[in-house]
C-alpha cells in the first residue's frame, strides 16, 4: 500500500516529460494527460478507502526512516482532498483539451500547456501527501511555478500586468515560507512534521507563537485570507478559462489544507482561536461585499472564492472536531464548486464575447443547457439545499453554535455571508441569464484566450462542466458517509497521535 | 536551541530590510533584484540556523567528539538557491515581456479596480436600476 503512495506525485511527473516528449502528436498529448490523471483519482480513491479503514499510510522515501528520511503521508484528510482534487483536475483538463481543439485545431500541439498542467497536479499530490515542512515547501514552489507558466501563457499587456503581481506576490510568500522553516529548524531541530509536533512543547510559548503566526501569515497570503487577498482578485480574472478555474479551485485550498495540517498538529489548542474568528468574520464579509460591486463576472466569483475562504477558517478557527471536520468537508465542496463557477463564466464569456455584466442578457433563452450548469454550481455555493454547499455550512454552522458566545456571533456572520453570496450570485443570474438576448460582442484580439466572442463550444465543454456539477451532487448525495470520513478526519486532525504514531513508529506517541 | 551572533543576525535584518524595500518599488527590475537580495537573506538565515561549522559529516571520516557541521540546512539552502535562481531567471523573462509588449516594466494599477474605487455614491445609495430583480428587467439602459 505505502507503495502506492508515491505514485499520485510519480505519475503527473512522468506523464509531464512524455507530454514533452510527445511534443509533436496533439493526440498523443492529451491521451498522456487524462490517462494519467485517471490513474491518479484511482490510486487516490483506493488510498482514501485504505486510509479510512486502517488509519495513516506512511511511505518513507529512499527507504530512510522518518524523521531523518522524508515521509509521505496519507491519512484521511489529504486523502480525501486528494480525490476532489484529482476529479477536478482531470474534468478542467478535458475542457482545456477541448477548448484548444476548437481554437486551435485538433492538431495543435503544445510544449507548456500539458506538462505544466501536469507539474501542477504533481505539486498539489505533493502538498498533501508530504509529511515534512520543506517537502512541502517545494511543493507549493512546483505547484506555484507551474502556475506562473500557466498565467503567462499568451501573455497580453493585460495579462503581463495581472501576473506580474501574482508572481511577485507568490514569490514574496515563499521566501516567507522559508524563513518560517529556518526558524522551525532552529526551534526545534528537525522539519519533519510529525517529529516537529512532539517537540514544539519544548519551545517557549513566546516563540510558538512567532512560528504559529509567521506560517500563518505565508499560508494566509496563499490562501488569501483577509487582509492579504488583494493579489487574488487582481491576478485569477486574468487567467485563461479553464487556467482560472484549476487555480480557484485548487491553488488556495491546497494553501487552506496545509494552514489546517500545521495548525492542528503543531500549534494545537484547547478552546476557539479568537485571532482565526476575526480573520474568518473578516474575509467572509470582505470577499462578499466586494463581490457585489464588481462589473466583471471573473472577479466577481474571486472575490466570492475569497469570501468562501472566510467559511473554512470558521471551522479552524472553532478547532474542535466537528468544526475542523465541517472545513474539510467545505473544502472538498469548495474545490468542485468553484471550479465548476470558473469553468461556466468560461463558456459563457465565449457565448458574449464579454466578461462585463452589464453587457450581457437574455443567455437563458440562447443556451438552457448554460443556464442549468451555471443555476446548480451557483445554489451549491449559495449553500441552499439540499445541495453539498448547505451540507458543508450546516456541519459547520452546528460546531459553531454548539462552542460558545462568540463563535455562535460569528456562525451568525457566515448566514449572512451566505445571503450576500445568494444576492451576488442572483445578480449574475439577472443580468446574463434573463432580459433580452443581446448580440456577441466581436473579439478584438483574438490571440486572447480570456475573451471569445463566438459561441464556438462543443460538447465536450459542457461534458466537462456538467461532469464536476455530477461531483459537485455527488457530495451532496453521500453527505452521510463522506462526512463520517470528515467526522473521522476531524477526531484525527486534532488528537494528531495516531498521525504520529504512523509516521515515528510507536515512539513517537510522546 | 541554537544562538547565532549578532553580526550575523544584523547582516540577515539588513538583507531583509533591503530586500522587503525594493519589493515594494514600482519598477519590476527592482522589485527583482528586492527578490534577489531577500532570497540572499533567506539563505544566509537557512545557514545560520545550522549552528556553528564543524566538520563534514562522513560515517568514518569524523574522529569521535570533533564538531560536526549539520548538513541539513545546507541541503534546504541547496535546494532554496535552485529554485530562487529559477524564479529570478523568470522574473527577468516577464519584466522583458512587460518591455516589448508595454513599453516599460512597471507594475501597474489594476484598472478595473481602479474604476470601481473612483465610481461615485449617488446620494440616494446603491440603487442601481440594472439591479432591479424583476424577470422583465429591461437592461438595455446601460
Amino acid at each position: 500500500m505505502s507503495a502506492l503512495l508515491a505514485l499520485p506525485v510519480l505519475l503527473p511527473m512522468l506523464g509531464a516529460a512524455l507530454t514533452v516528449l510527445a511534443g509533436r502528436s496533439a493526440a498523443l498529448q492529451r491521451a498522456i494527460g487524462i490517462v494519467t490523471l485517471t490513474a491518479v483519482a484511482v490510486i487516490a480513491a483506493v488510498l482514501l478507502v485504505n486510509a479510512d479503514a486502517g488509519g495513516p499510510i506512511v511511505a518513507e522515501l529512499g527507504g530512510w526512516a522518518p524523521p531523518v528520511g522524508i515521509a509521505l503521508v496519507a491519512d484521511r484528510l489529504s486523502a480525501l482532498l486528494l480525490l476532489v482534487s484529482t476529479l477536478v483536475t482531470l474534468a478542467v483538463l478535458v475542457y482545456a483539451i477541448d477548448q484548444r481543439i476548437v481554437d486551435y485545431g485538433r492538431g495543435a500541439a503544445s510544449t507548456t500547456f500539458h506538462p505544466m498542467y501536469l507539474m501542477l497536479c504533481a505539486g498539489v499530490s505533493l502538498a498533501y501527501l508530504t509529511g515534512d515542512l520543506f517537502t512541502l515547501f517545494v511543493a507549493f514552489e512546483l505547484m506555484l511555478t507551474a502556475s506562473y507558466v500557466l498565467i503567462t501563457r499568451r501573455t497580453s499587456a493585460i495579462r503581463i500586468r495581472a501576473s506580474m503581481t501574482y508572481v511577485t506576490v507568490s514569490l514574496m510568500s515563499s521566501l516567507l515560507f522559508l524563513t518560517a522553516i529556518a526558524m522551525v529548524y532552529a526551534a526545534t531541530g528537525t522539519v519533519n512534521l510529525a517529529d516537529i509536533a512532539g517537540r514544539i512543547d519544548t519551545v517557549p510559548p513566546g516563540l510558538r507563537t512567532v512560528l504559529g503566526l509567521m506560517l500563518l501569515v505565508v499560508f494566509g497570503i496563499k490562501a488569501a485570507i483577509v487582509p492579504l487577498h488583494f493579489w487574488l482578485p487582481d491576478s485569477y480574472p486574468n487567467a485563461p478559462g479553464p487556467v482560472a478555474a484549476l487555480f480557484a479551485g485548487l491553488l488556495t485550498k491546497v494553501s487552506f489544507y496545509a494552514l489546517l495540517r500545521t495548525q492542528t498538529l503543531l500549534f494545537s489548542r484547547e478552546e476557539p482561536w479568537t485571532l482565526m474568528l476575526v480573520l474568518a468574520v473578516a474575509t467572509m464579509l470582505v470577499g462578499a461585499l466586494g463581490a457585489l460591486a464588481q462589473n466583471d463576472i471573473n472577479r466577481l466569483l474571486s472575490f466570492l472564492l475569497v469570501s468562501h475562504i472566510g467559511f473554512m477558517l470558521f471551522g479552524l478557527a472553532v478547532f474542535d472536531a466537528a468544526s475542523v471536520s465541517g472545513a474539510a468537508l467545505y473544502a472538498a465542496h469548495h474545490i468542485t464548486v468553484l471550479a465548476t463557477l470558473f469553468l461556466v463564466s468560461g463558456l459563457i464569456t465565449r457565448r458574449t464575447g464579454t466578461v462585463a455584466l452589464d453587457q450581457m442578457g437574455g443567455l437563458a433563452k440562447v443556451s438552457p443547457a448554460l443556464a442549468a450548469l451555471f443555476a446548480i454550481p451557483a445554489m451549491t455555493l449559495a449553500g441552499l439545499p439540499p445541495t453539498a454547499g448547505f451540507v458543508a455550512k450546516l456541519a459547520l454552522l452546528q460546531a459553531g453554535v454548539a462552542a460558545g458566545p462568540w463563535p455562535t456571533v460569528v456562525a451568525g456572520v457566515v448566514v449572512v455571508a451566505s445571503l450576500l453570496t445568494l444576492y451576488a450570485l442572483v445578480r449574475v443570474w439577472v443580468r446574463v441569464f434573463w432580459g433580452e438576448p443581446k448580440p456577441p460582442i466581436p473579439d478584438d484580439d483574438p490571440d486572447d484566450e480570456v475573451i471569445v466572442g463566438t459561441a464556438r463550444t462543443s460538447v465536450p465543454m459542457y461534458t466537462a462542466t456538467a461532469g464536476l456539477v455530477a461531483v459537485s451532487l455527488a457530495i451532496a448525495v453521500f453527505a452521510g458517509p463522506l462526512s463520517e470520513v470528515t467526522g473521522r478526519a476531524g477526531t484525527d486532525l486534532l488528537d494528531g497521535g495516531p498521525y504520529r504514531s504512523a509516521v515515528l513508529g510507536a515512539e513517537g506517541e510522546r | 536551541m541554537i544562538t547565532i551572533n549578532l553580526a550575523m543576525a544584523l547582516v540577515v535584518a539588513v538583507l531583509y530590510s533591503v530586500g522587503f524595500y525594493l519589493l515594494l518599488q514600482r519598477s519590476l527590475m527592482r522589485v527583482l533584484i528586492g527578490v534577489v537580495v531577500l532570497g540572499h537573506g533567506t539563505n544566509l538565515l537557512l545557514q545560520l540556523v545550522g549552528g556553528p561549522p564543524g566538520r563534514a559529516p562522513i560515517v568514518g571520516e569524523v574522529p569521535a567528539g570533533a564538531l560536526v557541521a549539520d548538513p541539513l540546512p545546507q541541503a534546504l539552502a541547496l535546494t532554496a538557491v535552485v529554485i530562487t535562481f529559477a524564479l529570478t531567471t523568470f522574473l527577468l523573462a516577464l519584466g522583458y515581456r512587460s518591455f516589448v509588449l508595454v513599453g516599460h516594466d512597471e507594475v501597474q494599477d489594476d484598472v478595473e479596480d481602479r474604476r470601481i474605487a473612483s465610481q461615485e455614491v449617488p446620494a440616494g445609495g446603491l440603487d442601481d436600476p440594472a439591479d432591479d430583480l424583476a424577470p422583465t428587467s429591461e437592461g438595455s439602459d446601460k
